[in-house]
């Protein structure tokens, strides 16, 4: 029904451009992973190279344990959903969907039975006979869905196939995927550069940057626990204060900045020596007229409020002339802080993270 | 109307409108009109013409259906230019798409201009330069004997096989721009979709590239058709004893006939048939004008 990829020791070179470098993951049967990363951060290029368009420069690809080097994309288990989705055009919707079993040769009452089938799945009933250029993005989007299902693939590859949705579709779609891929079954990977798409439909996210995967964790993890600088920046808000560290006892240190010393917690591959920055996050940076006693804290001046709704942003400048953003809840009963009010940031060591910026070589 | 004028001004417009016009009516409407006139009007010296025998009729064209020669090359005009036309498809088809998916697109230029550097030279020079090519003691037998392929020359020059040559070499270009236009404008994507999802290449050209590009080979086969039958040059120059053109016999009529009368009959014989050929090609690959004539 699914199987699972594994790259072992991927990296691929574009003449002097190291496009992907040195990729080592497994990805298991059943499992939905995204690929998370700025544009040209590789992901693509490993999508591609899953799906057998391309060549690895160095390193094997297996899917279900089989070495699929030299194996073309018409052979592979594998169907990849095109970021344009690139539907066919000149065919109606049903000879979209089942151009994959025409290939296989599979005589055309059959054809058309499956298509109406999946076009069940997707919510298309009365769509078989219509035109491509008929449809509405989302409706596109679900025959592209339908047609990579069609062949019953192993692994199903998307490459950004929401990013042309607008916001409220996009919301609905993912959900829509989500429960695709659990009805299935099949082991989907999910190529995007929005945080909040890969952190809502994952099992794991596999963070990338400058074709190195710099941590491969479930969303939650990835959130609360990043590897290091560049995770914690991309996926997510934080204030950063650079500085130095003084001592290391337990898993927490003491860590030296121009606005005083702060606790915090130590994160991965972080000794003594080691340059990092501090990260909190502006739902743990609270504001009070006070200074804490038992926690970090800066005086700041508030700049701008910018109201979300069930919470609002609250943008801060310290004495050194830093901005940092504290995040709270809404609540109509208490007065929101007026610009220029003089206040505290208090954060807590053990919110505080003191990471590394980011893996260079994979 | 308007929106030309809003655009460009009224002088400017008039005198758009005004170049079309005079290139419409009196560059190709009115000398066609005077010729279809021609067609029905008997060949008269000059002091019978408005006489007694200076009537329409359809005598001209009757000349032509009771020749049982001139039918006979018509046919042949319309069959070799057909295997021509097929001969550019068959060629142009691989190349259209080595040159719009396949090459390096910074590569791609150079190679273009490789093709349409023999159309610097004229269409004379070059037919005359494969009548070189392909005589009897010609530089291609002498190849083929010098590299052991065949012990005695060949002769080249017979039936039509000269003229095929000549004609497919100057009009392949025709085809094959038309169709790397239309294979140029398909996403990349479809075709790699279509491999995704199981397809051979064979299938992939079938079902994806063929049809995206129906409106390019349409244009293609029109085109290369209409100059083949329509070609003097290359026909006469590669003719040998037993290949006879349909333009030849129009020139004969004309210039050496000097009977402008039948002549243009069977000028109108010629323009018809290449209309039925155009609305032919249309029907089969299922196009509409429009298409075409982008």
């Amino acid at each position: 029904m699914s199987e699972d990829v594994t790259l072992s020791n991927i990296s691929m070179d574009f003449g002097n451009f190291r496009a992907v470098d040195n990729v080592n993951i497994t990805i298991k049967a059943g499992e939905f992973f995204s690929f998370l990363g700025p544009s040209g951060c590789g992901k693509t290029t490993i999508l591609r190279l899953i799906s057998g368009f391309m060549d690895p420069t160095a390193g094997k690809i297996l899917i279900g344990g089989k070495d699929m080097t030299g194996t073309r994309p018409n052979e592979r288990p594998t169907a990849l959903i095109f970021q344009n989705l690139a539907l066919f055009p000149l065919m109606p919707i049903w000879e979209n969907i089942a151009f994959g079993l025409e290939v296989r040769g599979i005589d055309k009452a059959t054809r058309r039975k499956k298509a109406e089938e999946l076009l069940k799945l997707v919510d298309l009933k009365d769509s078989a006979d219509k035109k491509v250029s008929q449809l509405s993005g989302g409706q596109k989007q679900r025959v592209a869905i339908a047609r990579a299902l069609a062949v019953e693939p192993k692994v199903m590859l998307l490459d950004e196939p929401l990013s042309a949705l607008d916001l409220k579709l996009r919301q609905h779609m993912r959900a829509e995927l989500r429960a695709i891929q659990k009805r299935t079954g099949v082991t989907f990977i999910y190529i995007t550069h929005d945080q909040g798409e890969a952190l809502a439909m994952s099992d794991r996210v596999g963070v990338m940057s400058q074709g190195v995967l710099q941590q491969v964790s479930a969303p939650n993890e990835i959130y609360n626990n990043p590897a290091n600088g560049f995770v914690a920046s991309f996926v997510g808000e934080n204030n950063i204060f650079d500085g130095k560290i003084k001592a290391i006892k337990g898993g927490m240190a003491s860590f030296e900045t121009s606005q005083g010393v702060f606790d915090a917690k130590v994160g991965p591959g972080v000794e003594k020596n080691t340059v990092v920055r501090l990260y909190v996050r502006p739902e743990h940076s609270l504001l009070a007229k006070a200074a804490s006693k038992t926690s970090n804290s800066i005086p700041v001046e508030v700049t701008d409020l910018a109201f979300e709704g069930n919470f609002i942003n609250v943008f801060l400048r310290d004495a050194a002339g830093h901005t940092h953003m504290a995040q709270m809840q809404n609540d109509p009963n208490s007065p929101l802080p007026s610009r220029g009010s003089k206040l505290h940031m208090n954060f807590d060591g053990d919110d505080s993270l003191l990471l590394v910026h980011a893996k260079t070589r994979g | 109307m308007t929106e030309l004028i809003r655009r460009y001004g009224k002088s400017l417009t008039t005198l758009m409108v005004l170049l079309t016009a005079f290139w419409l009516l009196i560059l190709v409407l009115i000398p066609n009109l005077v010729l279809f006139q021609f067609s029905f009007k008997p060949y008269l010296p000059v002091d019978e013409l408005g006489g007694a025998k200076d009537f329409y009729s359809l005598n001209n064209y009757i000349t032509f259906f009771t020749s049982p020669i001139h039918i006979n090359i018509f046919f042949m005009t319309v069959l070799y230019s057909s295997a021509v036309t097929i001969l550019c498809l068959v060629l142009s088809y691989p190349l259209a798409y080595f040159l719009a998916k396949v090459v390096n697109p910074k590569t791609a230029p150079s190679i273009f201009l490789l093709l349409i550097i023999p159309l610097w030279v004229s269409e004379i020079l070059r037919s005359f330069a494969w009548f070189i090519i392909l005589a009897f003691n010609g530089p291609l037998n002498a190849m083929l004997q010098g590299i052991g392929l065949i012990q005695d020359p060949i002769r080249w020059i017979t039936g039509y096989n000269a003229v095929i040559v000549g004609l497919v070499y100057s009009y392949l270009l025709f085809m094959l721009l038309p169709i790397y236009n239309a294979i140029s404008s398909l996403d990349t994507n479809q075709i790699e979709a279509s491999e995704d999802l199981g397809a051979s290449l064979w299938r992939t050209h079938w079902r994806v590239v063929i049809p995206h590009s129906k409106p390019g080979i349409a244009s293609g086969c029109v085109m290369v058709f209409m100059l083949c039958a329509g070609s003097v040059i290359v026909p006469s120059t590669l003719a040998s004893p037993s290949s006879r053109w349909f333009t030849e016999i129009i020139q004969q009529w004309m210039f050496e006939g000097l009977d402008w009368n039948t002549g243009a009959a069977y000028a109108f014989l010629l323009l018809a048939l290449c209309i039925i050929f155009v609305s032919l090609v249309m029907r089969v690959l299922n196009v509409r004008l429009v298409d075409i004539a982008k």
